[in-house]
């Protein structure tokens, strides 16, 4: 009966059961030279299991052995200093990897317990499921309302006209957007400032009504007053989808993300809540880099 | 300077004060190097806007003339004598503008003379005179005052291209012809018109009737199957090997291939139309067929290098947006990469067709050098194309060709002007970069 309130609160808060911090089991601090990941990797009713993920990018391994769960509306943050891999192992999760060349990898990523990466699977249903959010605002040369509506359009959501103008509308509400592009649905979204572009890209990507939201680095363009505003809307978002969010800044990490992943040089170094991570992290490389010895 | 030095917080070292006076040292010769280099670049353009101007002036001093062509206003009886009603397309029409001249002219006498005076006239004039009587049969019986062709000699003359200080029996003219143009312009019977035959008729042996249309259909009809097939199958190659194909040794291979077509000599394209398409596969000689798969062949390379570096302008990120929406690949290209990419696909496109349009050399291969006086009317006829018409006519020793080649020229590069400004449009319709 106990467990079950637990469940219950945790659900409702949108943590995952095994991220609460009572349920870490304490162990010793680690070697600095140890690259097992630190923390509990795993949580309750996953969306995403990833197991074993090794990425290289033709000789060179970019990410080694890393597993980690993604849970059900939740913010997973990624951080670590650059070239860390963090990018790379996000774009594994809806395999925009596969458009660089050279690119291999292996491992288990399941979805809804299906392999991603097993040669039956159609990328094109795990773009729309896994939608994504690039670092650079990157909307189509075309009109706001045509940037939003050509997800449903090239997947048919939509039966109608007025059915579209609805998904399109929803879309860019739920992106805080649409009182700001209301009356100028049809001019270029190249037109708008970098925050607002950066939004339109997110109501690009809810239009296709995806589970998971990979955001690479979304703010990494934006000045403070447009990062807040988008992270206020990921906060929003949150109890809807899964997001995973790239971020270098750690005050964004803390602000936006219940969950987070440090990453070193290819390995997964430490996951755990965000409050812990930031507040006692275990892994003395982990903390070099919250501490800002380095990064 | 003096300002900086006298300011005791800015902090100067020797050593500033040191890098700064060698930077100001510096500065005449870095300018002087400027000026020279703005001025060498000026003198390039310069030299090369004369030369254009140049070769446009003399052009147009040589070939507008051709564009005007001497007539000659005779009374001309439409003898029913002459003219029977069940044979008019081979009534003897000369014996009319005989007699017509001899009207005029009552006092010629001899064989000789009566030749000269019929000589004022084009060979070619019994053509137009009879076209005029097949379409409106009821002249026959009537006088009319008729303009006809003068002879190309006469056109000449009256042009003033040939000096009438020579001793006579130099001269392709006589005094005697020089004086009846002088009495025939002296009654308002002699006039340069617009020489409607230069853009209507094809070529000929006779000066005054040789016209460009038959060029100009024969060019049209070869680039229309160059465009039809290159094209399409140019852009194809460029997105292929750029979006979809594994960048690998075999591509590699291709690459290297393509970009080494592109600079083979078109003579060589001709001759691998005539072993292939002629005789290995049989189709018509001097056909625009023929010459639009040779011209295919040539610009095949341009358009898809051009194809290529256009698709690799588009930026990365357009890519991701749409494959991260869930595109597939083709969407992708089809719906965002190949619009953006298409300006620069035809700016390619249209620069190959302009030098497939200026080719004479692998059309000789493939017989489309002969004299054609048919207008081509299909992709099978035979049929000549206009540079090679220029070529012809340049090497006519008739004088009258010489003002028909340069007018040929201007008209060749009046197509390829418009074609540029085609292209320069296009380009501007479909650059909606917002």
């Amino acid at each position: 009966m106990l467990t079950l309130t637990r469940v219950e609160e945790a659900m409702t808060k949108g943590v995952g059961l095994g991220t609460s911090p009572g349920e870490e089991p304490a162990r010793g601090r680690p070697d600095r030279e140890s690259r097992e990941t630190v923390g509990t990797v795993t949580v309750e009713n996953p969306r995403m299991v990833c197991r074993g993920v090794n990425v290289f990018y033709g000789d060179k391994q970019a990410i080694r052995n890393v597993s980690i769960d993604i849970g059900r509306n939740e913010v997973l943050a990624m951080i670590g200093p650059s070239g860390c891999g963090k990018s790379t192992f996000i774009r594994c999760l809806n395999r925009m990897n596969d458009t660089i060349e050279g690119c291999r990898v292996t491992g288990e990523i399941l979805l809804d317990g299906v392999n991603i990466y097993d040669r039956k699977v159609d990328v094109v249903p795990l773009r729309a499921q896994v939608g994504m959010v690039f670092q650079k605002p990157n909307p189509f040369p075309k009109s706001v309302y045509e940037n939003v509506a050509y997800g449903p359009r090239i997947h048919g959501l939509a039966r109608n006209r007025a059915e579209l103008d609805e998904i399109v509308e929803r879309a860019l509400r739920k992106a805080g957007l649409w009182d700001e592009v209301k009356d100028r649905l049809h001019e270029p979204g190249t037109g708008l400032s970098g925050g607002q572009q950066q939004r339109l890209c997110i109501a690009r990507t809810i239009a296709v009504n995806p589970e998971i939201i990979l955001m690479d680095e979304p703010c990494s363009a934006l000045d403070p007053i447009a990062t807040s505003v988008i992270e206020d809307l990921i906060f929003e978002l949150r109890t809807q989808y899964s997001i995973c969010i790239v971020t270098h800044s750690m005050q964004q990490a803390a602000r936006v993300s219940q969950r987070t992943a440090y990453f070193h040089l290819g390995d997964l170094i430490e996951v755990g809540p965000t409050d812990r991570i930031f507040t006692n992290p275990r892994h003395p490389l982990t903390q070099d880099y919250i501490t800002g010895r380095f990064g | 300077m003096s300002k900086t030095q006298g300011h005791p917080r800015a902090g100067k070292t020797p050593e500033n004060s040191r890098t700064i006076a060698v930077v100001r040292a510096s500065l005449p010769r870095r300018y002087r190097s400027e000026r020279r280099f703005r001025l060498l670049g000026l003198a390039a353009v310069v030299l090369s806007l004369g030369f254009l101007a140049l070769m446009f002036a003399s052009l147009l001093a040589n070939g507008v003339s051709a564009f005007r062509q001497t007539e000659i206003r005779l009374p001309v009886h439409f003898d029913p004598e002459v003219l029977h009603a069940e044979a008019l397309a081979q009534a003897d029409y000369g014996q009319l503008i005989r007699a017509s001249l001899g009207r005029l002219f009552p006092d010629v006498e001899g064989r000789r003379e009566r030749r000269e005076l019929a000589a004022l006239v084009s060979s070619a004039a019994v053509y137009d005179l009879r076209d005029l009587v097949m379409r409106d049969p009821g002249v026959i019986g009537q006088t009319r005052e008729v303009w006809l062709k003068a002879g190309a000699d006469i056109d000449m003359a009256v042009k003033g291209h040939f000096r009438r200080d020579l001793p006579e029996a130099e001269r392709r003219v006589s005094d005697r012809q020089f004086a009846w143009l002088e009495r025939l312009a002296a009654e308002g019977r002699l006039e340069k018109r617009f020489n409607r035959t230069f853009f209507t008729a094809g070529d000929s042996r006779e000066p005054e009737q040789a016209g460009i249309w038959g060029a100009v259909s024969g060019s049209f009809f070869t680039l229309a199957v160059t465009l039809m097939l290159s094209f399409p199958i140019g852009v194809a190659a460029a997105v292929y090997l750029e979006e979809f194909a594994r960048k690998g040794r075999i591509t590699d291979l291709i690459e290297v291939n393509i970009n080494n077509l592109a600079a083979v000599p078109s003579i060589v394209f001709g001759l691998l139309g005539l072993a292939v398409f002629l005789n290995f596969l049989h189709l018509p000689r001097s056909a625009p067929l023929v010459g639009g798969l040779v011209l295919t062949l040539m610009t095949l390379p341009t358009i898809i290098i051009a194809g290529r570096s256009a698709l690799k302008s588009v930026p990365p990120s357009i890519r991701e947006a749409a494959l991260g929406v869930g595109a597939s690949r083709m969407q992708t290209v089809l719906h965002h990469v190949l619009p953006l990419a298409l300006p620069g696909m035809l700016t390619g496109t249209i620069i190959g067709m302009a030098r497939a349009l200026g080719e004479s050399a692998p059309l000789l291969m493939i017989g489309m050098v002969a004299f054609i006086v048919e207008i081509p009317k299909g992709f099978t006829d035979p049929a000549t194309v206009l540079p090679v018409q220029i070529y012809l006519w340049a090497d006519s020793p008739e004088r009258a060709f010489v003002e028909r080649t340069s007018a040929a020229i201007l008209v060749l590069l009046a197509f390829l002007v418009v074609m540029n400004a085609g292209a320069i449009w296009l380009r501007k319709r479909f650059e909606r970069r917002w």
